[in-house]
């Protein structure tokens, strides 16, 4: 089994770090849900730009361990059981009133 | 290890760029194509540490299936005009701005605090579908396995009947 330089993991983990910022920061300024939801997605990439890396660096030399990899899936597989549900909703919500900004669904606010 | 770099950096520029474009685009169609790009160089990373199996299941599932289901609401909303702002939230963007700001700067401080060997050496073996396969049904991954498969049961009910005018 060869082995190969890499590069160090910090990089990654910045990087994330990046991407997830970004990600929160269009939560909170876009009042558009499906670009919000987009922003979502973009978050949880950045988590899973993360959990590949510590898996990849996470035993070295002996055997990469694929626990990062098993997180990774199940995250893609409740991404896209949350997309289908909220874009449901958000299908359902604009059936019956004009607007989807987000700010005029203040009914359940209590 | 330079040309691992330099592909590094490519790829990390372009995915910071377009996700600040997905922030930034008024018209959500623009968003949803600037995310797409974003998820292929997220896949390309994916490749870099040699998980091509989760590299070609992130864009199957997230670039090919999701992104068309994000664009197909928004054509079917009709939602390719610019959103308005309403006037009390005005002061929302600058804060949160710097709320992300502040928020990069801790991240990546404790991240940078940590000290890290400079370079490492790894196994130079990709990670595909049999090594893929044999984690996921161990004992440890097993029953996670079949939760999700009720919960992507549950959510195809769950859309289903969302959508549905009239049960």
């Amino acid at each position: 089994m060869g082995l190969v330089q890499a590069i160090p993991l910090n990089y990654y983990l910045v990087l994330s770090a990046v991407l997830f910022t970004i990600g929160a920061t269009g939560v909170l300024v876009k009042r558009n849900p499906i670009v919000m939801f987009m922003c979502i997605e973009l978050m949880l990439n950045a988590v899973n730009v993360t959990f590949v890396a510590f898996s990849r660096y996470q035993n070295g030399i002996n055997r990469q361990s694929m626990d990062g990899q098993m997180m990774v899936i199940f995250v893609m597989a409740v991404a896209a059981a949350e997309v289908a549900v909220g874009l449901g909703i958000i299908v359902s919500i604009f059936r019956n009133r004009p607007s989807i900004n987000i700010d005029t669904m203040d009914v359940l606010q209590g | 290890m330079i040309a691992q770099l330099v592909l590094f950096a490519i790829l990390a520029a372009l995915s910071v760029v377009c996700a600040i474009g997905v922030v930034v685009n008024e018209n959500p169609v623009r968003s949803a194509l600037n995310l797409v790009v974003v998820l292929f160089c997220v896949a390309m990373l994916f490749l870099t540490l040699n998980a091509s199996f989760v590299a070609a299941v992130q864009v199957m599932v997230y670039a090919g299936a999701i992104m068309v289901l994000f664009l197909f609401v928004i054509m079917l909303l009709n939602l390719g005009k610019p959103e308005q702002l309403l006037d009390h939230l005005k002061p929302q963007k600058p804060l949160s701005v710097l709320a992300g700001l502040i928020l990069v700067l801790v991240i990546a401080s404790v991240i940078v605090a940590v000290p890290s060997p400079h370079s490492v050496l790894l196994p130079a073996q990709m990670t595909g579908a049999y090594e893929v396969g044999i984690s996921l049904f161990s004992p440890t991954w097993v029953f996670p396995f079949e939760a999700v498969s009720i919960l992507l049961l549950i959510a195809v009910v769950g859309a289903v009947v969302l959508a549905k005018r009239r049960l």
